[in-house]
């Protein structure tokens, strides 16, 4: 069919599709390859750390050593040599952050513009897809990660004003010492699972919220993880805390160069909300996802739990995932609080030899919690996807109830879809309702948008951000016009 | 005067049906004539529409389409929408959570940015977009309903009709557009298309029934057949008397089916 021919030679042209593969040159200062106790030590002494928590990392590499990585997940997880890779990465100078916004390498600064993401405080926001800025008038802060370290946080002085810390952990760790070591590890224990308890060795940077008592967050937050350097991964930590009838929404952003060779991000990220409080965290996950034959790309392993621990409170997660050689994450809701409530709104997108293996766990264990799921899973090329949920309700958590929609679009007939739903319901009291679907993009939808004039390309970006509606509208808004353009740029050429 | 539309012994096979569909058809169509294709179920008349259309896998095996005088054959479907051919879908097509609104001011924006024109905006879009629902009378809601998901069989028909009347092409092909209408709405429909009827427009209206034809008063009427399971082809072309005719005999009577 020449139709496919066509297909086949927009596939080879694509290593112009994935737009921020390209390296900063910056002098890096790296730790020597290899992971021992004496690698903790180093990072820790390099970020000036409280003996308390290089205590913590130890205990958590002694007991990383006894684990063995997971292998349930759909995607075969070929083996990582642990021992090959550098644990720190930095530009040189940059060990301990910047001290202000002037001080940022012109070179790392000029990287953050080219992925859209001005390091300066004004009145508009850019996306995480370098397209142009929404004008918007509202504004972000931003949290710049590169490598193991945070370079700029914008907005500090204005947050502080409303008294909401936002602030890189690593300087958290020294400045709020206090609230660090009461929540770090406390929604995801070290030994949780393999990749939690490697990140709680070696976690480098990432961010550190705190909205206090009453305080709707004045601005939207966001942290935006860059992966530079060759040989590394990158180990975020990430912990939010909602006081009381707090409110605040957080959103990260993520891109990698484009490298023949598989690097790791191995995240754990910690949400707390307090009673009436409401924390929405929205990703926006483009890392380089590897070439058309599954040749590099990140390996983005990733624990992301929130504990509802007051009555009333709220943990919503929004996701978009396109990029990645293999995501393996299911950002949770342990749902404490009675009438808590716990989101997951999700859309991955799989194409060339991607592979994810997502979804969420809903653990209700205060009385009458609500969750709900709506997880949307695109498949092209060889892509394979997999929604993996958990619904558990235990026997106190009378009156809850859980939603749950899985539908899955497959473009082509080389992926996969999957879904895998886990539903423990322990008393009577309680409903769960799970519905699933699969569809396809059919010649009929591409040939009635053809015939209206739309170009192949627009049309599949037009019926997959309506099948991913639901899901992006959850975003704020200037992301969801970025997410939309996205998941147009990641699948031009899939169809032909 | 310049043809609008020319097919000259067209022959098309359906690549899934794995032969030849149409066999030899002729049509030439004028700036501001309507002509009418009736003809047994079957006969060809949606493959007819589909190939002016440019869609895959109907394959042409021999002869030409011209409009305005240049060959089609080599333009790709939406090159050929843009380029001012419109068909009005027999059977619509859902888009799922793909908004109205948004799906039409797409549409119309891919035509204004290949005739070079600048995009419409959203409020400039409206103004349009209203005054034809208006016209047609369609409810202001429509526009926030997913494409033609959940419509009614008369409402995805009255809808083929707005995006005609927003994209304003040379040549409209019609495909059943009267099937499923109630007999109010087969009145506004034709009211919509007669609205349309310029000068410089050229029509290709497919219809089984003649009440349709009452509306529109074709200048010319065909009838497309396959008497001999060789493919479908024109065998008998009139004025409006011929779908009179049609409707009080039959194929049969007719010698065509
Ligand atoms: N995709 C296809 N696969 C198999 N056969 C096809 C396909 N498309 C068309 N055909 C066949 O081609 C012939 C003509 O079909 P077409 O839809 O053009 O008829 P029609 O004149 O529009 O009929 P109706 O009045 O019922 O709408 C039929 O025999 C039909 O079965
Ligand atoms: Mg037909």
């Amino acid at each position: 069919m020449p139709a496919e021919a066509d297909t086949l030679q927009t596939l080879d042209e694509l290593g112009h599709t994935y737009k921020y593969g390209f390296v900063t040159d910056v002098a890096t200062d790296m730790a020597p390859v290899g992971l021992t106790a004496d690698t903790i030590r180093f990072l820790s002494a390099k970020k000036d750390e409280p003996q308390w928590l290089l205590d913590w990392r130890l205990k958590a590499f002694a007991v990383w050593q006894g684990m063995t990585p997971p292998t349930w997940q759909k995607p075969n997880i070929p083996p990582i040599d642990y021992q090959a890779l550098s644990y720190y990465a930095a530009p040189k100078g940059m060990g301990n952050g910047p001290t202000s916004l002037d001080e940022i390498d012109p070179e790392i600064r000029r990287t953050y513009e080219k992925l859209g993401i001005p390091l300066k405080e004004q009145e508009i926001l850019a996306g995480v897809t370098g397209g142009a800025p929404a004008d918007s008038g509202r504004r972000v802060a931003v949290d710049a990660v590169f490598d193991s370290v945070s370079v700029a946080t914008t907005f500090r002085a204005e947050l502080a004003k409303a008294g909401v810390i936002f602030c890189p952990i690593s300087e958290a760790i020294r400045e709020h010492p206090e609230l660090v070591q009461r929540y770090l590890g406390r929604v995801v224990p070290v030994a949780d699972n393999y990749y939690a308890a490697m990140n709680s060795a070696v976690f480098s940077d990432g961010s550190f919220v705190y909205v206090p008592k009453g305080v709707r967050c004045p601005m939207e937050l966001s942290t935006y993880f860059r992966i530079n350097a060759r040989n590394t991964g990158q180990f975020e930590r990430t912990l939010i805390l909602a006081d009381e009838g707090s409110h605040v929404s957080y959103l990260e952003g993520c891109t990698a160069p484009q490298r023949d060779e598989n690097q790791l991000h191995a995240a754990v990220v910690e949400l707390v909300a307090m009673a009436g409080a409401t924390i929405k965290y929205s990703t926006v996950q483009n890392w380089y996802p590897g070439d058309a034959d599954g040749k590099g790309g990140i390996y983005n392993f990733v624990t992301k739990r929130g504990l509802c621990r007051g009555a009333k409170s709220k943990i919503s997660w929004t996701q978009v995932e396109t990029g990645s050689a293999i995501t393996w994450k299911y950002p949770s809701c342990i749902l404490e609080g009675d009438d808590s409530v716990g989101e997951f709104y999700s859309v991955a997108l799989t194409r060339h030899k991607q592979a994810a293996d997502t979804g969420t766990k809903m653990i209700h264990r205060g009385k009458r919690t609500r969750s709900i799921i709506i997880a949307k899973g695109i498949s092209a090329d060889a892509g394979d996807n997999t929604y993996r949920g958990l619904v558990d309700i235990s026997p106190a958590a009378t009156g809850s109830r859980n939603y749950t929609q899985c539908d899955s679009l497959l473009i082509g007939n080389r992926c996969g879809a999957h879904t895998i739903p886990y539903i423990k319901v322990h008393n009577a009291s309680s409903t769960v309702e799970h519905e699933a679907t699969t569809s396809k993009i059919s010649d009929d939808q591409l040939f009635y948008c053809a015939q209206r004039g739309l170009p192949e390309q627009d049309a599949v970006a037009m019926i997959v951000n309506g099948f991913a509606k639901e899901v992006l509208q959850q975003l704020p808004m200037e992301f969801a016009v970025e997410a939309q353009k996205l998941l147009g740029i990641s699948l031009e050429g899939s169809v032909g | 005067m310049q043809a609008i539309l020319e097919i000259s012994d067209l022959k098309v096979q359906v690549e899934e049906a794995g032969k030849a569909i149409l066999q030899g058809v002729n049509l030439t169509v004028r700036p501001g004539e309507l002509h009418a294709i009736m003809g047994p179920n079957g006969a060809g008349k949606s493959t007819l529409g589909y190939t002016l259309a440019g869609r895959d896998g109907y394959e042409v095996l021999a002869g030409d389409i011209t409009l305005d005088g240049s060959s089609l054959l080599d333009m790709d479907a939406d090159a050929r929408a843009r380029a001012g051919v419109f068909l009005a879908f027999q059977y619509p097509v859902e888009l799922p959570g793909v908004n109205v609104a948004n799906f039409l001011r797409t549409a119309m924006n891919a035509h204004r940015t290949a005739r070079g024109e600048p995009e419409l905006d959203v409020l400039a879009f409206l103004k349009l977009c209203r005054a034809e629902m208006a016209k047609l009378a369609m409810p202001e809601d429509f526009l926030s309903r997913s494409v033609n998901t959940g419509f009614s069989g008369g409402e995805k028909k009255r809808f083929e009709i707005l995006q005609m009347a927003l994209l304003q092409p040379t040549l409209a092909i019609l495909d059943e557009t009267d099937s499923g209408l109630d007999i109010d709405a087969l009145r506004i429909v034709a009211a919509g298309v007669n609205a349309l009827r310029t000068p410089e427009r050229g029509w290709v209206v497919i219809t089984h029934y003649q009440r349709l034809l009452d509306y529109l008063q074709p200048t010319h009427v065909h009838i497309l057949a396959n008497p001999d399971g060789m493919g479908g082809r024109i065998v008998r072309s009139g004025g409006p008397e011929l779908a009179a005719q049609l409707e009080a005999e039959g194929y049969e009577k007719l010698g065509v089916a």
